[in-house]
């Protein structure tokens, strides 16, 4: 038996990096939905925790220092995820070049087989989301935030988020749409993630079809009612 | 029962292929499915054409070297079913058939719906094997296996080798039989010194062979005529990373380490 070579240039090894970095971002949407839930506790709470979250890990980071460690750590695993994306599927592709005439699927469900269509309509609308309610560029109203005499910074989260929505129906329905997108996405890739890293075996595969099923339906719910919230005037 | 099929026609040496029509009168429902190409072909013989190529031999479904994909489903539609057991009467009078060989780079078309399998004969001979001394059988006694460990193992060593996971994988992976190899070997005591060399070389090896990803679409099992389990594959991936990541890559440390 030969001697071995890297473990990334093995489809299995490329797998594993999407495993982690997807768990990752999973661990990420999580986060971001719980915290967005916020916003039923009114203005003052939703922008008290957009002011907080600069504030993490004081006094050991400095302000906004942890902030941006997660920044850091996000951006990579978004790079690692598309790039083993992409290499795999250029793999399988070339595994499969000459297609069938007539293709059928035996069981495959929606799930999978709209990950790799799926993870390009959410990378277009993480991309839409941030120039929308991060940055402001193609948001109506953005107030940006200020720094008020006496050096504290005033957040205006929830007064963004509420003008983003109201009134824009379509935008609200893009980001149920992308929504609904990340939760088949969810459902298909924490499950596979258990397989690729050898965690999925017989006896914990149904485990981790159930722990897909409740995380993908958790935050798509969650991140669903937000612009509906809006909509409704639930939240304004 | 008569039948409209469109079978792959490709010639020994020819690069390109296409699909041909042909009709099929007065089918009777009990042949199976390999039999109904045999009474196609005797009438393509007596019309002085060229019959139709493909592959069988024990057309008892334990051989492992028939299969053809019916209307875009690996042996076709019967589950648990090898094409030579799969039988005209689970089709219809008046069907259309699409009758193509297995696709995938690593299964080059030979000829008609007969495709060159020897990749996996390469993936076994990189490491589907144990190393053991010949001359008397040991005392049976002396090496005891668990009656869970064995069926377990024997469910993995049904793999008959047809190459139906790599047909109907939508990214051509070979994942499902490779692992089938491993999980077989690595579960007895047996196949415990050589395991972690062993998924290393034969993952190497499915991979020079120019076979895909897996995506965990499962359309592997489906189509197995020996209902393989595709939890196999996260097994082949367990240690697989175990081999790469925590373990001495030399063959020889790696021989030491034993079972784990």
């Amino acid at each position: 038996m030969a001697e071995s070579r890297s473990v990334l240039s093995s489809s299995l090894g490329k797998k594993a990096v999407m495993a982690v970095s997807g768990l990752i971002l999973v661990g990420f949407v999580l986060a971001h939905m719980a915290g967005n839930l916020k916003m039923y506790l009114g203005r003052e709470a939703f922008n008290h925790y957009a002011a907080g979250l600069r504030e993490l890990g004081q006094p050991f980071f400095p302000h906004g220092g942890l902030l941006w460690v997660a920044r850091g750590v996000l951006l990579a695993a978004v790079v690692a995820h598309i790039g083993s994306a992409w290499l795999l599927t250029r793999q399988a592709q070339r595994a499969r070049a000459t297609r069938y005439q007539r293709h059928a699927y035996a069981q495959a469900d929606y799930a999978v087989r709209t990950m790799r269509w799926g993870g390009v309509i959410l990378l277009l609308f993480v991309v839409y989301h941030l120039l929308h309610l991060t940055l402001g560029v193609v948001h109506p109203s953005f107030t940006h935030p200020e720094t008020l005499p006496g050096g504290t910074e005033a957040y205006h989260a929830y007064e963004n988020l509420v003008a983003g929505f109201a009134g824009h129906p379509l935008v609200a329905l893009a980001y149920m749409a992308a929504n609904l997108a990340l939760g088949f996405h969810l459902y298909h890739g924490i499950w596979s993630a258990g397989r690729s890293l050898g965690l999925g075996t017989a006896s914990s595969d149904a485990l981790w079809r159930r722990a897909a099923l409740l995380v993908a339906f958790v935050v798509t719910a969650g991140n669903l009612s937000f612009p509906i919230a809006v909509l409704c005037g639930v939240v304004k | 029962m008569n039948l409209t099929l469109y079978i792959w026609r490709q010639a020994r040496g020819e690069a390109e292929g296409r699909l041909v029509r042909y009709d099929a009168p007065d089918i009777n429902p009990d042949m199976s499915f390999l039999e109904m190409l045999d009474v196609v072909n005797e009438r393509l013989i007596h019309q002085g054409e060229r019959p139709i190529e493909f592959e069988h031999d024990c057309r008892e479904g334990i051989c492992g070297s028939c299969g053809v994909v019916v209307d875009g489903i690996a042996h076709g539609p019967l589950p648990a079913t090898a094409t030579c057991q799969l039988h005209m009467r689970h089709f219809k009078d008046g069907d259309s058939l699409t009758i193509e060989p297995w696709r995938a780079k690593g299964f080059p078309v030979v000829q008609d719906l007969v495709v060159d399998r020897g990749a996996f004969d390469r993936i076994i001979q990189a490491g589907g094997f144990i190393s053991a001394s010949t001359g008397n059988a040991p005392e049976a006694n002396s090496l005891p296996v668990g009656k869970d460990v064995a069926e377990l193992a024997m469910d993995a060593a049904e793999c008959i080798g047809c190459g139906a996971c790599v047909a109907q994988c939508p990214n051509g992976a070979a994942h499902l039989f490779t692992a089938a190899k491993l999980a077989h070997l690595g579960l007895l005591p047996q196949g415990q010194p050589e395991r972690y060399q062993r998924v290393v070389a034969m993952v190497e090896r499915m991979e020079q062979e120019g076979f895909g990803s897996c995506s965990n679409f499962r359309e592997c099992e489906a189509v197995c005529p020996k209902q393989v389990s595709s939890h196999w594959i996260s097994r082949m991936n367990r240690d697989y990373l175990k081999a790469q990541l925590f373990l001495d890559r030399g063959p020889e440390k790696k021989r030491a380490s034993g079972p784990g």
